[in-house]
């Protein structure tokens, strides 16, 4: 039927998500509504955005250099006063450096890590899972193989393997971490499109002669965002406690680089003379976010289709 | 079934020969591998003499298919730091993370389980909400964490369990000693307390969420109802008719479970000095003993194909429509 009405490309674009501007609006609305009236979703947003922008402005909130090193005021419990009229908040590490300072600056690598491994997992995943489902056939059969390969590792080993071999790295880190995720993106992805493939606005689509780059990334992608935003926070969630345990084996960021998993791999070796401020104050810094990430997950999840709250 | 073994025990052989291509892939990324298994001090005729006692100098595609033959005879070469090879030193630090994992499994799920029953039959309750509260915050703490926190509390400040080593049940057991291995059992679960309690948070909160979610699916069934109709006693009703249902999710879980477990015993064993696989990556981590991390990576993960493949089976065995359709 659509062969022989033919839909104007722009239009059947358009028409995918049915996604004009006041439509727009009013999801914005209806998810702002939900949210405030749903506590829990709410108080996950707040965290993440108290997170966010430590971040960005922590650099200016941070009380003292990160990596100035004191070693006469080495070990300090919090609430010690530092030299001059400042300080540790935190407490002070092995080397005399401000715990809080290091915990403010740390939230950017931790956030960026997470984020930027999430957009590399998404992005390859994204794509295999379009070319699968749209494709089919021998390309959809080596795509999901290797997904399934993947799979039976447990991530951390493969990470492990990888990161010994390649050393440790910001980007290193994050190439690793977004690599181990695609499948994830790449099941969902495929899944969707294996059923809007045959959708009338897609056959009209095709039929109207839209490249096949066009009919996957602007006709078949724009439907299958909602779900990728769901994995994607739970996915951050994961990401972060990934990079944590990453770094606290000494296999993250390099050493100097203050990020809240090294600041817990540093703390290691205080344990046994209970230097527990090293740990305590990171670790506290990294459950929140993920608490955070996990909370607006479920929120989303719910938000995006009801009909899974009956059981969640 | 013969079919559904076979075709399944296929599946897991080339999943395992993946692994090594992945593993070789590893390798191999960083550029010329020699350097990898030779000390930083080596010479360049040094270096060359490896290069070739090790094969690196053969074409990609023969040193894969030696490489293959030796990763299933076990050969991994030998470990940089121990001068033995690598395989033996794996295989010595194993029954102690087999102990570790398995108890972090037993107590997750032996735990999860009631958990997520209690929540499901008093949904909307303080208790569900108190239980679901306590499991979301157990998905978001690092499980390394956790151990820390544990052993600073329990360990250093109470000093109820001890923070370091442990006392080995398999290794006697593996022996033939019963009598030591029984004797050694009270001591073995004592250390492993915080530990497992580490690695099993996040498993065990994930999982009362699995049963209550699924617990209460299964209620809302019309065989339920039927059941109740029939006046059979709530107790009967969802032992016999909703528990048995609800579980099998919790099955399948088991097996990529135990997979997860092992990754956060790996840093979590290092947490608490306890002489596995874990402890043993993170020395090899810190040496570059590369044989080692890849003879205990590969091993982990070929247990962890096995375990799936037995869990699939018994899957198969409760569920009996997967047996008719033969799918996985």
């Amino acid at each position: 039927m659509a062969k022989t009405k033919p839909v104007p490309s722009a239009s059947s674009t358009q028409a995918v998500g049915g996604m004009t501007s006041s439509y727009r609006r009013k999801e914005l609305r209806r998810a702002f509504q939900s949210m405030v009236t749903s506590r829990w979703a709410l108080i996950g947003m707040l965290i993440l955005l108290l997170v966010t922008f430590i971040a960005i402005f922590g650099p200016w909130l941070a009380p003292f250099d990160p990596d100035r090193q004191n070693l006469l005021m080495r070990l300090r419990k919090p609430g010690m006063p530092a030299q001059g009229d400042l300080t540790y908040w935190l407490g002070s590490d092995q080397l005399g450096r401000d715990v809080l300072s290091r915990l403010l600056y740390g939230a950017r690598v931790s956030l960026l890590v997470g984020v930027a491994a999430i957009f590399v997992g998404g992005t390859i995943g994204t794509v295999a899972g379009l070319v699968s489902g749209y494709f089919g056939g021998w390309i959809d059969d080596v795509i999901m193989r290797l997904g399934d390969i993947q799979l039976a590792f447990p991530f951390i080993l493969l990470a492990i393997m990888f990161l010994v071999v390649l050393g440790p790295g910001l980007v290193n880190i994050i190439l690793v971490l977004g690599i181990g995720q695609w499948i994830t993106y790449a099941r969902i992805v495929r899944a969707q499109t294996l059923s809007l493939r045959e959708k009338e606005y897609v056959e009209a689509a095709r039929a109207t002669g839209d490249s096949t780059f066009s009919i996957l990334f602007r006709t078949i992608l724009p439907n299958i965002i909602a779900p990728l935003t769901v994995i994607a926070s739970f996915n951050v969630a994961g990401v972060i406690l990934s990079e944590a345990a990453l770094s606290f084996l000494g296999l993250g960021v390099p050493p100097h680089v203050p990020t809240w998993g090294s600041m817990l791999s540093e703390s290691r070796d205080h344990l046994l003379s209970n230097k527990w401020w090293m740990a305590v104050f990171p670790g506290l810094a990294i459950v929140l976010t993920v608490l955070a990430f996990n909370i607006i997950g479920d929120w989303l999840r719910d938000f995006l289709d009801p009909r899974l709250k009956e059981n969640g | 079934m013969w079919t559904f073994l076979i075709r399944r025990l296929l599946q897991s052989i080339i999943v395992m020969i993946g692994v090594t291509l992945i593993s070789f892939v590893s390798l191999q990324i960083g550029g010329d591998p020699t350097y990898l298994f030779v000390s930083e001090n080596a010479t360049t005729e040094e270096i060359e003499a490896a290069r070739i006692a090790l094969g690196f100098d053969r074409p990609l595609h023969i040193q894969y298919l030696s490489y293959i033959g030796n990763v299933f005879q076990g050969d991994f070469g030998n470990s940089l730091s121990y001068r033995m090879p690598a395989m033996e030193v794996v295989l010595e630090a194993m029954p102690a993370t087999i102990e570790l994992t398995f108890f972090s499994l037993v107590l997750a799920i032996g735990l999860s389980i009631p958990l997520g029953i209690y929540a499901a039959l008093h949904r909307g309750k303080p208790m569900d909400g108190g239980i679901m509260t306590v499991a979301m915050l157990g998905q978001s703490i690092p499980n390394f964490w956790m151990g820390i926190m544990m052993f600073l509390y329990f360990g250093l400040y109470l000093g109820w369990f001890p923070i370091s080593g442990n006392v080995p049940f398999l290794e006697p057991l593996f022996e033939g000693d019963f009598r030591k291995a029984f004797t050694n059992l009270p001591s073995t679960l004592h250390h492993m307390v915080l530990p497992s309690f580490a690695v099993g948070t996040y498993t065990l909160a994930r999982n009362a969420r699995l049963v209550r979610s699924s617990m209460l699916e299964v209620l809302q069934q019309d065989y339920v109802r039927t059941a109740r109709s029939k006046g059979i006693s709530e107790r009967r009703v969802i032992v016999n008719h909703a528990l048995r249902n609800a579980w099998l999710p919790v099955v399948t879980m088991i097996g990529l479970e135990f997979g997860f477990l092992l990754g956060g015993v790996v840093v979590v064993e290092t947490v608490f000095s306890y002489p596995g696989i874990g402890r043993l990556v993170y020395n090899a981590i810190n040496q570059r003993d590369i044989p080692v991390v890849q003879a205990s990576v590969i091993l982990l993960a070929g247990i962890f194909i096995l375990l799936n493949l037995i869990v699939d089976l018994v899957y198969a065995r409760l569920d009996p429509r997967v047996k008719l359709t033969g799918a996985s």
